[in-house]
């Protein structure tokens, strides 16, 4: 069972959807008991860094799913603001990031080559995978995927890297360390890219 | 690269998918779920749909509705119609819909879109348009109109805006009302002043009739969103009700391609 975690923000609703159309069980976890059957986890997110990490503090699931993936090793996919709050910080907000993935998040706007773009990055972009990456297993060649941030995740060891986009700058858009798996972009809502890094996941 | 947007606009009017021309006239062209189905399977960049009923009834959002596109809907969807409130707001984006757009009421009170953005995130914040060409004889540039076209108003829509976008809009869509269903093109003029005056990601609106058309638009803009609503609903002379949208090798030809840049 897939239980995308519900803290209160994100669109649960359309992952719920995309893993029903794969026939893949999925259901959202509110309550910590709800956590109990979860093989797998998604850590959904949008809109601010700290509004997202004050309420994912306060929904206390916390505990739980930092047992569930320090010791129990289950994998987990951050998806968009969920992805950036894998890292130790953001330049976004002010509290602390979950740290499962070191890294720092940081603005578009504060880099020359993307200052000047329309903000947030908005629409479909092409993601190039590092290669043999379990999450893009069966993937045909320059596959797209669906942005929507002002933000974007700098790991501090390259290793974490698993795709780069492009948008002025070149930017880790999925993040890897070990089990742990981030993605900027929007799998829900990528169509059959999407689709099949969704299947990747609750397979790897 | 990232790709110019190519959307279809969809119109609700009691309960049934419409068409409408210069915002009148609403043609009935079939079931909004339906619709939602072939633009899943035909791979849709996103796709705006838009309860024209709404602000003009003072009706609130119709949430069964919006509940049951958002769960049949696989790509991104920006819902706009009697949102008042960013209570409102939030409740549809929970329904599993990606961003939510303002018109009337955000003209009226832009500290709405502070509000709702406060909520869901300004990435999920887009204001709609609705601006028309000043007719008359000594009448030059655009006015911006609301409720379906039937208020002007006296601000200049290129300032309103930047406001809206400094208020919290995370996308700004601008709807020409004298292109509305005339598939003649759209309002270049019109695009390229409003893509120099804001800085976050803009969608252009009423008067695509072919794929040429939207070809000139991203000439004109480079990556920008185009939305369309008779292009992918109507087909041939007739304007027999036919859903179609391109294919990704017509996309990329409308764009050049990811080699060309």
């Amino acid at each position: 069972m897939i239980r995308v975690v519900d803290y209160g923000v994100g669109n649960i609703q359309a992952f719920l959807t995309m893993f029903k159309r794969l026939g893949i069980g999925a259901e959202r976890a509110r309550t910590v008991a709800d956590l109990d059957d979860a093989q797998r986890l998604i850590l959904p997110g949008v809109g601010a860094f700290d509004h997202a990490m004050q309420l994912l503090n306060q929904s206390g699931l916390l505990p739980r799913l930092q047992t569930l993936v320090h010791e129990h090793k289950m994998p987990v996919l951050g998806v968009c603001v969920g992805m950036q709050m894998l890292a130790d910080s953001s330049d976004e907000g002010m509290l602390p990031g979950l740290g499962w993935v070191p890294g720092r998040v940081r603005s578009f706007a504060s880099q020359g080559a993307s200052a000047t773009l329309p903000m947030p990055h908005m629409g479909w972009n092409d993601v190039v995978p590092r290669e043999g990456h379990p999450l893009f297993v069966g993937f045909e060649p320059s596959p797209r995927f669906y942005f929507l941030h002002s933000y974007y995740f700098e790991c501090q060891q390259p290793g974490h890297g698993a795709a780069k986009a492009h948008y002025g700058i070149d930017f880790d858009c999925v993040v890897s360390r070990g089990h742990v798996h981030g993605v900027q972009c929007h799998p829900e809502k990528s169509h059959h890219f999407g689709a099949q890094l969704l299947k990747n996941f609750a397979s790897c | 690269m990232l790709r110019p947007r190519i959307i279809p606009c969809l119109l609700v009017h009691r309960g049934g998918l419409v068409k409408t021309r210069g915002f009148k006239a609403p043609k009935y062209v079939g079931d909004p779920i339906n619709a939602v189905k072939i633009f899943n399977e035909k791979e849709a960049d996103e796709l705006i749909v838009l309860d024209i009923d709404a602000s003009v009834t003072g009706a609130v959002p119709d949430y069964g509705l919006i509940a049951k596109l958002a769960a049949e809907c696989r790509m991104p969807l920006c819902y706009g119609g009697g949102i008042t409130t960013a209570e409102q707001a939030a409740r549809i984006i929970d329904l599993g819909v990606e961003k939510v757009s303002v018109s009337a009421a955000a003209v009226a009170d832009p500290s709405l879109l502070d509000r709702i953005a406060n909520a869901i995130g300004r990435q999920s914040v887009v204001a709609i348009l609705d601006v028309r060409k000043r007719s008359g004889l000594f009448a030059r540039g655009h006015e911006l109109c609301t409720h379906n076209a039937t208020r002007v108003h006296k601000a200049d829509p290129f300032e309103v805006a930047k406001a809206l976008q400094e208020a919290g809009a995370g996308e700004i869509v601008v709807n020409s009302i004298d292109r509305d269903g005339q598939m003649q093109g759209y309002d270049i003029d019109l695009a390229t002043r409003m893509r120099a005056a804001v800085k976050v990601p803009l969608t252009v609106l009423g008067g695509a009739g072919s794929l040429q058309h939207i070809g000139e638009l991203i000439q004109a803009c480079g990556t920008i969103g185009a939305a369309a609503g008779s292009l992918f609903v109507f087909k041939g002379p007739y304007h027999a009700v036919l859903i179609n949208y391109p294919s990704q090798a017509q996309k990329e030809a409308l764009y050049g391609g990811p080699e060309a840049r």
